[in-house]
C-alpha cells in the first residue's frame, strides 16, 4: 500500500507537469520569462560556481566532489532525502562550514577563508533562528546594524521588507508572539534586508502545515522575482522543488545526481535514483538488442513483447539498461493494443481511487507489478476495470526513457 | 487503587516538606521569644533583634562576608561563563579531559580537603614568591571562587547547551563577528542562568564555614565563623534572629529572581 | 578592513584563511586559559602540595613541616619521603575507626536520603506540570539559606529539654526525655536534612524525563503496577539514584560541621579528626596524610559520579 500512497503524493506533480506543457502562459512561474535559460548558453558566466567541493566529518563524506553552476536570478533547488548532504552544501555556501576540498566562487570571488560575516550571502534557517530577545523590527535591523548603516536607511529598509512580507503590523512583537507562518515571513525579511547577492533557504517551508506551505510557495516565488536575488533552496519536498524552482539539483549520498529544469528531471531522469526519487516510475531491466536511427529496442525478461523506446543518443547493443515509464504515460485496456512492441497482459491486483484519477497495480505474468494511472473521465462506473480483471498495458515509445546508470 | 497510592505518595511529600521546613519555622518563631530559652515560649519580643544590631562583632563579620560573597560571585560567574563555553563549544582540544575533571571535582570534593589543600598552597606560595602575605579576605575570596565556580559552571553550561546554535550562526550570517555574536546574542539569551549562577555562588560563599576556617586570617573572620563559635558555646536567641533575617532575605531574593527568570524564560521561547 | 562589510570583498588568498584561523585560535586560547589556569593553580596544585606535605615531618617552624627535597653537600638533591604519618594512621586504631565509622554513617545517611527522597521526587515528577516548578523550588529553597543555621536549628529541637522531647512528653508518648542530641541519630538527621535536596534533584531529573507510555505499555502487556515499577521505573531511574547517592555520600564522608555540632564525643568521623589534627594539634603533615587517605577512599565514588555526569552529557 506504500506504493499507492506514494502515488497520491506524486500525482500532483504529474498533474502539474501536464499543465506546464499544455497551457501557455505558464502558471505561477515562467522560469524562462525574464531570466531566459542561461544554463543552456555555454558562454554565460555562472554566478555561483562550485568546483570539486567535498566535506567530510571523520570517515563520513557528507558532500562528495560537487561541481555546480548556478546563474544570476535563478531559483535553484537542492533536492534530496534527509542526510544526502544538501544542507551541508548550503552551509558551505554560507561559510558556516569549511569545505575539506574544492573551491567556491560567488560573483567571481573565491570564498576560501571568507567567514560567514563577510560573505555576500544571507541565509534563512530551517528553524528560522529568530533572536528571541529582540522584536521583529530589531531582528530585521540586526544585519544592517552590523554594517553600520545610517539610522535613516535602517528604518527605511526595515519598513520596506516588512511591507514586502506583509508583516508591518507586527514590527513591535517578539518572535514568541508570532505564529509559525509569521515567523517564516520575518525570517525571510531578515535575510533579504541586506540585499544579499545570494539568498540561501534551508527548508524554508518545512515547519509550516500543508495548506500554508502551498500558499507560501507561490509567494516566495513572487518575492524572488520582485527582488531579483539568486535563491538557493534546500528541500526534501519534491513538490515544493518542482513548483518553485527554475532548476533542480537532485542530491544523493553527497553527490549531485542530476541538474535540470523540473520538466527535464521528471521526464528525462538520468539515473534510476532520480527516476525513482521524483514521482513514481515503472522500471524494467533489460538488454539492448538493436539501436537503429532514433529507436532503441530492449529485451526485458518481464515483458512478453520487445520494448521500444524513442531515444536520441547512442546506447550500444548488449548494454544492460533500465527502461522507465511514468504511470500516467501508460495505457490500459481489455484488448491487446495494436503494434508488436510495448504490450503485456496482466491482472489487476490493486486499485487506488483518488477522485480525479485512479492508480491500478497490474501484475504481469512474470510477477512484475506495473503502476498505471488512468484519468476518471466519466461518472459512470460501468465498464470500469476492477480487481482481478485481465487487462493489457502498454505505452508509446516516445513516452519511455532508457536509463544507463 | 490509584487514589490510595497517590495518597501515600503525597503523604510522603508532605512529611518531606514538613521535615525541611519545620526547623526553619521554629527558628523564626523563637527569634521573637521573650525568654532566653529558645525552647519555651514566654511572650512576643523583638529584643533579640535589637541586641543583634548592637553586636559589633557579628555586624563586622556579616559585612565582610557580604563583600567576599559579592566579589566571589562576580569572579566565579566570569570564570564559569568561560568554562561553560569551553565545555559546550570547544568539543576537542588537548587537555579537555583534565579540564572537565577539574571543573567537576570541586562539586563533590569534601570541603575540609579543599580547605586544607588551598591553605597549604597559600602557605607554600607565600614561602616561595612572597604572595599572598598571610591569610586575609583575599585568600578566602580566592578559595571561594575556586569551589563556587564549579557550581556556577554547571548552571550556565546546562543553559548554554540547550541554546539553539543556529541563532549564533544566523547572527554571523548577518554580518556579526564572533565576539560581537557572543555579546549581542549568546550572552542575553543565557543571561537568566548567569543570574542564577551569581546568586548560587553568592550564597555558597556566604554559607561556607569549613574552607573559610582554613584560609581566613586573624582579622578576617567571616559570618559563619562567628556564628559557629557562638553556636558551639550554646544556643542563643540572637542567632535565631540572625537566621530569621537570613531566611527573609533569601526568600524574597529567590522569589524575585524566580519571577524575573520565569518572565525571561517565557520571552525566550 | 575598509571594504564594506557584508559585501563580497575579495579575501586575499590563503593569507586571509590564515588570519581567520589565527584569529579563531587565539580567541579560543583566551577563553580556555583563564578558567584552566585558575583551576590548575588553585585546585590541582594544592592537591599536589597536600600529597607532598603528607610525606613531611612536623616541626615547630613556619611553615610547620620539613622540606622533602634538600641539597646534600651542595651536590646531591636528596628526596626524603617520610612514611611515618601513614604508618601512624594505620597503627593508631583511632584513625581506622574514624574511617570505618565515616563510611558507615555516610552510607546509612545516603540510604535514608534515598528512602525519603525517592518517593518525594516521584511525587513531584508525577504532579501536574504547572505545580512541578513550585514544588521543586520548595525543595531547593532551604538549600539557599545558611547551612550552619539549619544545622543549628536541630540543636534546639533535639536537645534533652528541646522541642521534640517537650512535644512528646506533652502528648504523653514518653515520660523521660529521649537522648538524641550528641548521638549518631542526631548526625543521621542532620545529614539527611542537609543533603536531601542533592538526592531529590537528580532523581527528579531522571523521573521527569521518563516516558510514561512505557508504564502503559507494561500494563498493556500484563504487568501489575508494582512489578511495572520494579521492572521499568526503577531501572530507568538508576542514573538518578547513582548521581543522587554519590552527591550525598561523598560530602557526608568528609562532613565536619554536622558531627561536630550534633554528634557526641564518640561520634568519630574522619573530617572531624582532620580538623582536630590541624587546628588543635597543629600537625599539618598528619592532617595532610589524613586528607590523602580520605581522598583515596573517595576516589572510587568520585569516578563513578564523574562517569555518570559525562554519560549524561554525551548524547547531546
Amino acid at each position: 500500500m506504500d506504493a499507492v500512497q506514494d502515488s497520491v503524493l506524486n500525482r500532483a506533480i504529474g498533474v502539474f507537469i501536464m499543465v506546464d506543457t499544455q497551457t501557455v502562459p505558464a502558471p505561477a512561474r515562467a522560469p524562462g520569462g525574464s531570466l531566459g535559460q542561461p544554463w543552456k548558453d555555454p558562454k554565460a558566466v555562472p554566478f555561483i560556481k562550485l568546483e570539486g567541493v567535498s566535506k567530510s566529518y571523520g570517515d563520513i563524506l557528507a558532500v562528495n566532489r560537487v561541481d555546480l553552476s548556478i546563474h544570476k536570478g535563478e531559483l535553484f533547488a537542492l533536492l534530496g532525502a534527509s542526510g544526502c548532504g544538501k544542507s551541508t552544501l548550503l552551509r558551505i555556501l554560507a561559510g558556516l562550514e569549511v569545505p575539506t576540498e574544492g573551491r567556491v566562487f560567488i560573483d567571481g570571488v573565491d570564498m576560501a577563508g571568507m567567514p560567514p560575516y563577510r560573505r555576500p550571502t544571507n541565509m534563512m534557517f530551517q528553524s528560522y533562528a529568530l533572536f528571541p530577545h529582540m522584536t521583529v523590527e530589531q531582528n530585521i535591523a540586526f544585519g544592517l546594524k552590523q554594517e553600520q548603516a545610517p539610522r535613516a536607511r535602517i528604518v527605511e529598509r526595515v519598513a520596506a521588507v516588512l511591507d514586502l512580507v506583509q508583516m508591518g503590523a507586527f514590527a513591535r512583537r517578539k518572535p514568541h508572539q508570532l505564529s509559525g507562518g509569521q515567523r517564516q515571513r520575518v525570517a525571510l525579511a531578515r535575510s533579504l534586508v541586506k540585499e544579499p547577492k545570494v539568498l540561501l533557504l534551508d527548508e524554508p517551508l518545512g515547519a509550516l502545515d500543508k495548506k500554508l506551505r502551498e500558499q507560501t510557495q507561490f509567494e516566495l516565488v513572487n518575492i524572488q522575482e520582485r527582488v531579483g536575488v539568486t535563491f538557493v533552496v534546500v528541500t526534501h519536498d519534491q513538490e515544493e522543488a518542482m513548483t518553485m524552482s527554475s532548476r533542480i539539483g537532485v542530491m544523493n549520498a553527497g553527490r549531485i545526481e542530476q541538474v535540470g529544469t523540473p520538466a527535464e528531471i521528471y521526464e528525462y531522469p538520468h539515473s534510476r535514483y532520480v527516476a525513482d526519487f521524483i514521482g513514481t516510475a515503472n522500471l524494467l531491466e533489460g538488454i539492448v538488442q538493436t539501436h537503429a536511427a532514433d529507436t532503441v529496442v530492449v529485451q526485458c525478461p518481464d515483458m512478453p513483447s520487445a520494448v521500444a523506446v524513442s531515444q536520441v543518443g547512442a546506447v550500444p547493443a548488449g548494454a544492460s539498461v533500465t527502461v522507465m515509464i511514468r504511470p500516467e504515460k501508460m495505457t490500459m485496456g481489455r484488448d491487446r493494443p495494436t503494434g508488436e512492441v510495448n504490450a503485456a497482459p496482466g491482472r489487476v491486483r490493486d486499485i487506488a481511487y483518488l477522485g480525479d484519477i485512479s492508480i491500478y497495480h497490474v501484475q504481469l505474468d512474470s510477477g512484475k507489478v506495473m503502476e498505471v494511472a488512468q484519468t476518471n473521465l466519466r461518472h459512470t462506473a460501468e465498464q470500469r476495470v476492477t480487481w482481478e480483471d485481465v487487462v493489457w498495458v502498454g505505452w508509446h515509445p516516445a513516452n519511455a526513457v532508457v536509463l544507463t546508470q | 487503587m490509584v487514589g490510595k497510592r497517590s495518597l501515600a505518595l503525597f503523604a510522603v511529600l508532605g512529611f518531606g516538606y514538613a521535615f525541611l521546613y519545620l526547623p526553619i519555622v521554629l527558628l523564626v518563631i523563637f527569634s521573637f521569644n521573650e525568654s532566653r530559652l529558645v525552647t519555651v515560649w514566654s511572650g512576643f519580643s523583638t529584643k533579640w533583634y535589637g541586641e543583634l544590631l548592637g553586636n559589633q562583632k557579628i555586624l563586622d563579620a556579616a559585612w565582610l562576608s557580604l563583600k567576599i560573597a559579592f566579589v566571589n560571585a562576580c569572579g566565579a560567574v566570569f570564570l564559569a561563563t568561560l568554562a561553560a563555553v569551553v565545555i559546550v563549544r570547544f568539543r576537542s582540544f588537548r587537555g579537555r579531559t583534565l579540564f572537565l575533571a577539574l571543573v567537576t571535582a570541586p562539586l563533590v570534593m569534601p570541603e575540609i580537603i579543599t580547605g586544607l589543600a588551598t591553605l597549604l598552597m597559600f602557605v607554600a606560595m607565600e614561602h616561595a614568591v612572597g604572595w599572598p602575605e598571610g591569610r586575609s579576605a583575599t585568600t578566602v575570596t580566592i578559595a571561594h571562587i575556586t569551589f563556587s565556580m564549579a557550581f556556577a559552571t554547571v548552571v550556565i553550561q546546562s543553559r548554554l547547551s540547550q541554546m539553539d546554535r543556529t541563532l549564533e550562526e544566523a547572527a554571523m550570517d548577518l554580518g556579526a563577528r564572533p565576539l560581537k555574536v557572543f555579546f549581542v546574542i549568546t550572552l542575553p539569551i543565557i543571561a537568566p542562568s548567569l543570574l542564577a549562577a551569581w546568586l548560587l555562588a553568592f550564597t555558597l560563599s556566604l554559607d561556607d564555614l569549613v574552607i573559610a576556617s582554613f584560609v581566613s586570617g586573624p582579622g578576617s573572620s567571616t559570618l559563619p565563623q562567628v556564628i559557629f563559635s557562638s553556636v558551639r558555646l550554646g544556643v542563643s536567641p540572637q542567632i535565631n534572629a540572625l537566621a530569621t533575617i537570613f531566611v527573609g532575605v533569601v526568600t524574597v531574593g529567590i522569589l524575585l529572581a524566580g519571577r524575573l527568570m520565569n518572565r525571561n524564560e517565557s520571552a525566550g521561547r | 578592513m575598509n571594504g564594506r562589510p557584508g559585501n563580497g570583498r575579495p579575501a586575499n588568498g590563503w593569507t586571509g584563511a590564515v588570519r581567520w584561523v589565527v584569529a579563531g585560535g587565539l580567541g579560543r586560547l583566551l577563553v580556555v586559559l583563564p578558567p584552566y589556569a585558575w583551576l590548575t593553580l588553585f585546585f590541582l596544585v594544592p592537591f599536589v602540595i597536600v600529597l607532598k606535605i603528607s610525606f613531611a615531618e612536623m616541626v615547630s617552624a613556619i611553615p610547620p613541616y620539613t622540606p622533602l627535597v634538600a641539597w646534600v653537600e651542595d651536590v646531591y638533591l636528596q628526596l626524603r619521603l617520610n612514611m611515618a604519618n601513614y604508618i601512624f594512621l594505620l597503627d593508631d586504631g583511632l584513625y581506622l575507626t574514624a574511617y570505618l565509622n565515616s563510611i558507615k554513617i555516610a552510607a546509612i545517611a545516603t540510604a535514608l536520603c534515598l528512602l525519603l527522597g525517592y518517593p518525594m521526587a516521584y511525587a513531584i515528577a508525577r504532579a501536574p506540570e504547572a505545580r512541578r516548578n513550585g514544588l521543586l523550588l520548595l525543595i531547593m529553597l532551604p538549600f539557599w539559606t545558611s547551612f550552619l543555621i539549619r544545622v543549628y536549628a536541630w540543636i534546639g529541637i533535639l536537645k534533652d529539654e528541646g522541642l521534640l522531647n517537650n512535644f512528646l512528653i506533652a502528648i504523653g508518648v514518653i515520660d523521660q526525655p529521649l537522648a538524641i542530641l550528641h548521638t549518631d541519630w542526631a548526625v543521621y538527621i542532620g545529614l539527611v536534612y542537609s543533603y536531601l535536596p542533592f538526592m531529590v534533584l537528580p532523581l527528579y531529573a531522571t523521573l521527569e524525563k521518563m516516558d510514561l507510555t512505557l508504564l502503559e505499555a507494561a500494563a498493556d502487556l500484563g504487568c501489575r503496577p508494582l512489578r511495572a515499577f520494579l521492572l521499568v521505573t526503577l531501572p530507568l531511574s538508576m542514573p538518578g539514584i547513582v548521581a543522587g547517592s554519590m552527591l550525598v555520600f561523598i560530602p557526608s564522608v568528609g562532613e565536619f560541621v554536622i558531627p561536630d555540632l550534633l554528634g557526641g564525643p564518640d561520634t568519630l568521623m574522619i573530617g572531624k579528626v582532620l580538623w582536630v589534627e590541624f587546628f588543635t594539634n597543629r600537625d599539618w603533615p598528619l592532617a595532610s596524610a589524613v586528607a590523602v587517605a580520605m581522598l583515596v577512599l573517595l576516589v572510587a565514588p568520585i569516578l563513578v559520579f564523574q562517569r555518570h555526569r559525562q554519560n549524561a552529557e554525551e548524547p547531546e
